[in-house]
């Protein structure tokens, strides 16, 4: 908003330690996050991907080291940045409705003590709209199926209105029209400026889906456009020698040569 | 045979309590009403968060901290130790109860981030940990601390002084103990009005709230230490232990209910008055604990909201079956399905 100093990466993660009960989990990760971009946080199950999630959104403390949201701790840049968690880590029994979940997304713009008003109840129904649920806004959360689960998740995150996405697990457990509606609605978030950060798990797809990947097997292996990724050397060395990943990096790797 | 269950006199159970003793038995249901509503709008929350266990640990956990408080003001003011009657011994309860639930909830906190322990572990190793200590400081320092355990464990709304009235602008408004509950009521609900939406998020999920800058820690640390204000206000009418079902029973029962927060805090009211009401003339009956008749009653309406939970369950299964069924089989009996 200001233009005089050059703006500040919306994510600076430097020297970053984190250990569950002494026991490490990341190592060292030192990265910048350019603005504007869709990026893949990819890795082997127990890498550590949705761990530097949660530093970043200060529900994990660090060992050492320091994370930075647009040149800020997150304490002050809060208000700049969403966070879509696992489907899991919430109870689904909850007695909320479908408008209530979403219109959580606004309460970082509300402030002490009042209530949602009307324009954030346009706002929320907007978002609703534009993953395809508003017909759903008076439903129980607890009779939504996976993939409406997670489009209620991403129209709080639109709600929210944020400049930065950290996202864990979005595409996991939905079906496909879910996924295709999801990719669509991230691409339409970064060509309006937004970074957004998903951890992934399906390799062939990631490929496809984003512009910048950040390989991670407890240290950073790789960051950088997704092309200059996706090759057999840095796959490997992100998933060790495990073999249904290799077939799968193979098959990945192949697909490349025929865009 | 009719010696072990009094016979079920309508006179001496439904009319004289409403004619004779009606002052009376009106502050008591009154007293009762208050302490399950308040008592479950907090414990709603502990529910939602999955914490219900933190009521039974807190309301055991502040003994020690009635005890200490009552020492320390007993040696500060020698001789004039007293029970909560007066308003310095109250705020020697509040405080003292304070105090325990602050360092219950550090001491659990610490216990399982700062090692291997289980949370569920810690707060059991804590809660009992501390009462043992409540235990031992008021058999010990029993000249000192005029807190008899048997009035903290099982309280009795029946012995609660209703005899000192609070007054405003010297006209008598309403016994102590029931003006005191009432204002905590009124404090619980404004508070759930003030900070629904931090209440809500930081419970729903914790990770959305911290990224809108609600720390989560901060609304369990207030949660906390105002359930223990609540806890103590309810301690002289229901006892340590019967709290906890006042805490747990009416949201529980709401909750089987109703799936929307606004109409689950409304069904616990309702709940709190067919408790208490049903509860004096279960005792007056029974002729035995009001706190206890009470509780049962709530537990009562748990069965019964249970039962229609699990009717409404079974028949929404089986409005479903036919759906999948091809037309014209809707209303044909045969598609009840035998049991395996």
């Amino acid at each position: 908003m200001t233009p005089a100093p050059p703006p500040a990466p919306p994510l600076e993660i430097h020297d970053l330690t984190v250990a569950y009960d002494r026991r490490p989990v990341l190592w060292g990760i030192d990265v910048v996050v350019p603005a504007g971009k869709l990026v893949g946080i990819i890795g082997p199950n127990g890498a550590g991907k949705s761990t530097l999630i949660k530093v970043c959104m200060g529900l994990v403390p660090p060992a050492s080291g320091w994370v930075k949201l647009f040149g800020d701790p997150l304490e002050r840049a809060h208000r700049r940045v969403g966070y879509v968690p696992q489907r899991e880590s919430v109870d689904w029994d909850f007695p909320v409705n479908v408008m209530d979940v979403v219109l959580m997304g606004r309460y970082g713009k509300l402030g002490w003590f009042r209530r949602p008003r009307r324009e954030d109840r346009e706002a929320a129904r907007a978002s609703l709209d534009k993953v395809g649920m508003l017909p759903y806004a008076n439903r129980q959360i607890a009779n939504l199926s996976g993939g409406q689960q997670q489009r209620v998740f991403l129209a709080r995150a639109l709600a929210q209105d944020s400049d930065l996405y950290f996202m864990d697990e979005p595409f996991a457990g939905v079906d496909a029209a879910t996924e295709a509606a999801i990719i669509t609605l991230l691409h339409e978030l970064r060509d309006r400026g937004k970074t957004i950060l998903v951890v992934h798990h399906d390799l062939p797809t990631a490929r496809n889906y984003f512009d910048l990947l950040m390989l991670i097997n407890m240290r950073l292996v790789g960051f950088g456009p997704t092309d200059q990724m996706f090759t057999t050397e840095l796959l490997q060395k992100t998933y060790g020698g495990r073999l249904t990943i290799l077939s799968e990096v193979a098959e990945a790797v192949r697909e490349k040569g025929y865009p | 045979m009719s010696s072990l269950v009094p016979d079920f006199d309508v006179q001496r159970v439904l009319v004289t309590p409403w004619t004779s003793d009606a002052t009376m038995n009106g502050w008591i249901v009154l007293m009762g009403f208050l302490v399950a509503t308040t008592c479950g709008w907090v414990g709603q929350y502990l529910l939602l968060r999955r914490m219900a266990l933190m009521g039974d640990a807190l309301s055991h956990s502040i003994l020690p901290g009635l005890a200490g408080a009552f020492l320390i003001a007993s040696f500060l003011n020698p001789g004039t130790a007293d029970g909560a009657g007066n308003a310095r011994g109250a705020t020697v309860m509040y405080l003292g109860a304070l105090a325990a639930a602050l360092v219950t909830t550090l001491l659990i906190h610490w216990l399982h981030t700062a090692s291997r322990v289980k949370q569920d572990a810690a707060i059991g190793i804590v809660f009992s940990g501390l009462f043992a200590l409540g235990v031992i400081l008021i058999t010990v320092f029993a000249d000192q601390v005029d807190l008899d355990a048997d009035c903290v464990l099982y309280g009795e709304i029946g012995t609660v002084g209703f005899t000192d009235y609070f007054q405003l602008s010297g006209r008598d408004v309403a016994p102590l103990p029931v003006a005191r509950m009432a204002i905590v009521a009124l404090l619980t609900f404004a508070w759930i009005q003030l900070f629904y939406k931090e209440l809500l998020v930081s419970s729903f999920d914790p990770g959305l709230a911290s990224s809108l800058g609600i720390r989560a820690n901060w609304v369990h640390g207030v949660l906390m230490l105002w359930l223990s204000v609540v806890i103590v206000s309810a301690f002289e009418s229901v006892g340590a232990i019967l709290v906890v079902a006042m805490l747990i029973v009416p949201g529980a029962t709401a909750s089987l209910l109703s799936t929307s927060l606004p109409r689950i805090f409304s069904l616990i009211v309702l709940h709190a008055a067919i408790s208490s009401l049903f509860g004096l003339h279960l005792a007056l009956w029974l002729d035995c604990s009001i706190a206890g008749a009470m509780v049962v009653t709530g537990c009562g309406l748990f069965v019964l909201a249970w039962l229609s939970h699990v009717i409404r369950v079974r028949r929404a299964r089986h409005a479903s079956l036919p759906q999948d069924a091809p037309p014209g089989t809707l209303a044909s009996p045969s598609v009840t399905p035998n049991p395996p």
